[in-house]
C-alpha cells in the first residue's frame, strides 16, 4: 500500500490552512470521496488502469526539453516541463482522468466542473465523453468571451456549459455556481474540481493525481542531466500544476521552490486568512470579508484564492511565491514563442515572465542555475486574445 | 434582558403554537421597515442576512438581494447599528457565511451580535465539524449558534448536530439551496421527522418552503418553518414593507 507523503491532518488541514468549511449537505459526498480516493489510491488495480490510461489515451510521460536559445540570451539553464503536450492541451487531463475513474466507481453518472480559461472544462468533458458520463460545466461570462474556442470544444465533446452572470462573472463565480450545483444534485453528481483548492480531500487528492509531473521531471532531469534542478518555477491559480511538480521536491531542501501568481490575483503576497470555497486559505478580500475579484489577462489564473497547502508553503517559507504583471506575461508569452518555438498558455507565461525579471534584476537568484520551468498548458486558446491584443497595440 | 431564544420558542411550543421566522436580506430597500412589520404580523423571531460576495448556499433570489445590498455598500456594521436601533421585541438572529464572522474573529463577531441585540447566529457554510469554536464563541457571548442540518446526515450525525444546536435546529428541507419550489420536498417532513426524534429543541424547516400550504404541510411534523426567498423576492419587487408582510401574515394564517 502506498502511503500519502506529506498527508494533511484528519481534518484535511496543512498547518492551519486547509480544513472543510461547506454547507452541511454536501459533508457525506466528501466523505464518500476522501474514502473512495484513499482506497483506490492503495488500489494496484486502479493505480493500472489510470497509469494506461495516462500513458495511451493522455500521452504520458511528457518529455522535457532544454531552452537553449533562452538559456543563452538569459544566464541560466532552463528546462521545460512540457505538460502542453498532453491530449487537451494542459496539465488538468492528469487530474480528471483520476477523477473521473473514481466517479465511475462511486457509481456516479453525472459530472460537473468549474472552468476559467476552458483547460478544465475541456479535459473534464473529454473524460465525460470516455466514460459516457453526463457532463455540466460552469463558466463564467467574461471567460466564455475571452476562451470561445474552448466553449466550443467542450460542446463538441458532448458537454453543456452553463454561462455564470453572477459576481465577477469569471472563474470564482463558476465555482459558486458548481458548489450550488453539487448541493443539489450531490446524490447523482460528482464534482471534478480543476485544482488543489475546494474542502478536503479535494486539495490532496488533486495534488496526488498531479504529482505525476513532479515524479517524472525528477527521473528526466536525473536521467539527462545527472542531476536535481536548483530551482522549480510553476504559476499558480489554485496551484494544481505547481503543487504536482513541486511534490516530488518539498523533501529535498537544496531545490527552491517558486510559484508565480498574477499581480492581480496575487492571494500569496496581498491576501489574508479567510475562508473561500470549502477551505481556509490566503485570500484577497476587503476589510469586512468580502472577496475580491482578481485581476489578470489569463483566465486560469484569475482567482482570488489559492489551494492551502501553497498558503501552508508560504508561511514555512518552503516555496517562494512572488508576482507578474500582464504586461511582463504577455512579452513572456511572445519570447517563447519566437525563441523556442512553443506557444505557451498564458499561465505558464507567467513562470516564464518571472525567471526572465529575476535575471534582469541586479541581484539576481537565477543567474546560471539550472530551472525547471513547468509549462503547463499550450497557447491555442490564447491565441484569439493575443492576436486581439497585439493588433490593438499596433494601431 | 433578552430572553434567551431557545426559551423563548420553546414556550410557544409547548403552548401548541407553530413557529413562522421570516428572512430579510440586510441591505436591499425597506429591510429595516419589513423586519418591523414582520414583527406586527406575528413573526416570532425574524432572521437578517448579512450579505456575502459567494453565498454558496443560496440561489438567484437571495444572491440578487446580496449583490444590490453589496453595491450599495452594506456592511455587517450599517445593519448590526440598524437592528439594534430598531429594538424590536421579536428575537433577531443573524445568517452569514463563515468568512464574514471570521474576518472580524469569531469571539468579536458573537459579542457584537449580543451588543447590537441579535440573539443567535447562523453560518451557512460552516459544517458540524468545523463548528467547535464557533459554539464556544457563542456560549462566551451568549447568544444562540443555530446549527443547520441536511437530508444527507445519517441517523449519528443529525443526533450530535441536534445536540450541539442551541435556539433552535436548522432543518434544510430539501438537497439544495434556497430559492423558490412549486411543492414541498418529501425531504422536508422528513428530515423534521428524523430530527423531532432525536431532540427537544425545536426543529425549524427552511430552504424551500414557499407557500402557505406548504409551511402548513411543514409542520404537521416540524415546530416551525423559515421563509426566504418569497419574502425578498417581493421586496425587491415592490419595495414595499407593507406587502412583503401582509405575505407573511398568508403564512401565520396557515400555521395557526
Ligand atoms: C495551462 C494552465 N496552467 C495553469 C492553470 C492554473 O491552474 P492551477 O494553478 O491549478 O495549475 C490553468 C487553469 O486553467 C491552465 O489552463
Amino acid at each position: 500500500m502506498s502511503e500519502i507523503k506529506n498527508a494533511p491532518t484528519i481534518d484535511g488541514f496543512f498547518d492551519e490552512f486547509g480544513g472543510r468549511f461547506i454547507p452541511e449537505t454536501l459533508v457525506p459526498a466528501c466523505e464518500e470521496l476522501e474514502e473512495a480516493f484513499k482506497e483506490s489510491w492503495a488500489d494496484v488495480e486502479f493505480r493500472a488502469t489510470l497509469d494506461n490510461l495516462l500513458a495511451n489515451f493522455a500521452g504520458r510521460p511528457t518529455p522535457i526539453t532544454q531552452a537553449k536559445t533562452l538559456s543563452t540570451e538569459l544566464g541560466c539553464e532552463l528546462i521545460l516541463k512540457r505538460e502542453d503536450l498532453n491530449h487537451t492541451g494542459s496539465h488538468k487531463i492528469n487530474n480528471v482522468l483520476g477523477q473521473a475513474l473514481l466517479a465511475v466507481k462511486m457509481g456516479k453518472n453525472r459530472i460537473i466542473a468549474e472552468t476559467g480559461a476552458g483547460q478544465h472544462g475541456v479535459a473534464t468533458a473529454t473524460a465525460a465523453a470516455v466514460f459516457g458520463l453526463e457532463c455540466v460545466v460552469y463558466m463564467g461570462e467574461v471567460d466564455m468571451m475571452r476562451q470561445e474556442l474552448n466553449v466550443f470544444r467542450m460542446e463538441l465533446l458532448g458537454a453543456e456549459v452553463i454561462p455564470v452572470k453572477t459576481g465577477s462573472k469569471t472563474l470564482k463565480d463558476a465555482i459558486n455556481e458548481a458548489l450550488r450545483d453539487w448541493v443539489t444534485n450531490v446524490k447523482n453528481t460528482h464534482y471534478c474540481l480543476g485544482s488543489v483548492m475546494g474542502p478536503h480531500p479535494y486539495p490532496m487528492m488533486v495534488r496526488e493525481l498531479q504529482s505525476i509531473i513532479g515524479k517524472e521531471s525528477k527521473i528526466q532531469c536525473q536521467e539527462q542531466f545527472g542531476r536535481l534542478p536548483d530551482i522549480v518555477v510553476a504559476c499558480v491559480g489554485g496551484g494544481s500544476n505547481a503543487i504536482g511538480i513541486f511534490s516530488e521536491f518539498l523533501d529535498i531542501p537544496d531545490v527552491e521552490l517558486v510559484g508565480v501568481e498574477p499581480a492581480g490575483g496575487a492571494s500569496l503576497t496581498k491576501g489574508d486568512p479567510g475562508v473561500l470555497h470549502g477551505s481556509m486559505t490566503q485570500l484577497l478580500q476587503d476589510e469586512w470579508g468580502q472577496v475580491l475579484e482578481a485581476k489578470s489577462i489569463s483566465a486560469g489564473l484569475d482567482y482570488p484564492g489559492v489551494g492551502p497547502e501553497h498558503a501552508a508553503l508560504a508561511a514555512s517559507k518552503r516555496a517562494r511565491y512572488v508576482n507578474v504583471t500582464d504586461e511582463e506575461v504577455i512579452s513572456a508569452f511572445q519570447l517563447m514563442t519566437q525563441k523556442e518555438g512553443i506557444i505557451p498558455a498564458l499561465e505558464p507565461a507567467h513562470g516564464l515572465a518571472y525567471i526572465v525579471k529575476d535575471l534582469e534584476a541586479k541581484n539576481s537568484a537565477f543567474k546560471n542555475k539550472m530551472v525547471l520551468l513547468n509549462l503547463s498548458g499550450r497557447g491555442d486558446k490564447d491565441v484569439d486574445q493575443m492576436m486581439e491584443h497585439l493588433k490593438c497595440l499596433k494601431i | 434582558m433578552l430572553k434567551n431564544l431557545e426559551v423563548e420558542l420553546k414556550q410557544k411550543c409547548q403552548n401548541g403554537q407553530k413557529l413562522l421566522v421570516p428572512f430579510i436580506t440586510g441591505g436591499i430597500q425597506g429591510w429595516e421597515e419589513t423586519l418591523q412589520a414582520f414583527e406586527d404580523v406575528g413573526a416570532d423571531a425574524v432572521e437578517v442576512g448579512i450579505p456575502f460576495s459567494d453565498a454558496v448556499m443560496d440561489g438567484p433570489i437571495i444572491c440578487e438581494a446580496n449583490d444590490i445590498a453589496l453595491s450599495a455598500g452594506t456592511t455587517p456594521d450599517n445593519i448590526f447599528k440598524k437592528v439594534a436601533e430598531l429594538k424590536l421585541k421579536v428575537p433577531v438572529i443573524a445568517m452569514t457565511y463563515y468568512n464574514i464572522a471570521y474576518r472580524r474573529g469569531l469571539a468579536n463577531f458573537s459579542a457584537d451580535l449580543k451588543t447590537y441585540s441579535f440573539s443567535g447566529g447562523i453560518l451557512a457554510d460552516m459544517p458540524f465539524e468545523a463548528s467547535s469554536n464557533w459554539l464556544e464563541a457563542g456560549r462566551q457571548a451568549e447568544i444562540a449558534t443555530i446549527l443547520l442540518a441536511a437530508p444527507t446526515a445519517s441517523d449519528d450525525r443529525l443526533e450530535r448536530i441536534a445536540t450541539s444546536s442551541t435556539g433552535f435546529v436548522y432543518a434544510v428541507g430539501l438537497l439544495g439551496v434556497t430559492g423558490e419550489q412549486e411543492t414541498l420536498a418529501t425531504s422536508a417532513t422528513e428530515i423534521a421527522k428524523r430530527l423531532k426524534q432525536v431532540t427537544d429543541t425545536p426543529v425549524l424547516v427552511g430552504v424551500g418552503i414557499s407557500t402557505p400550504e406548504q409551511a402548513a404541510k411543514a409542520v404537521e411534523v416540524a415546530d416551525g418553518v423559515i421563509v426566504g426567498s418569497v419574502l425578498v423576492k417581493k421586496l425587491l419587487a415592490n419595495k414595499s414593507p407593507k406587502k412583503t408582510a401582509k405575505l407573511l401574515a398568508e403564512f401565520k394564517k396557515a400555521l395557526n
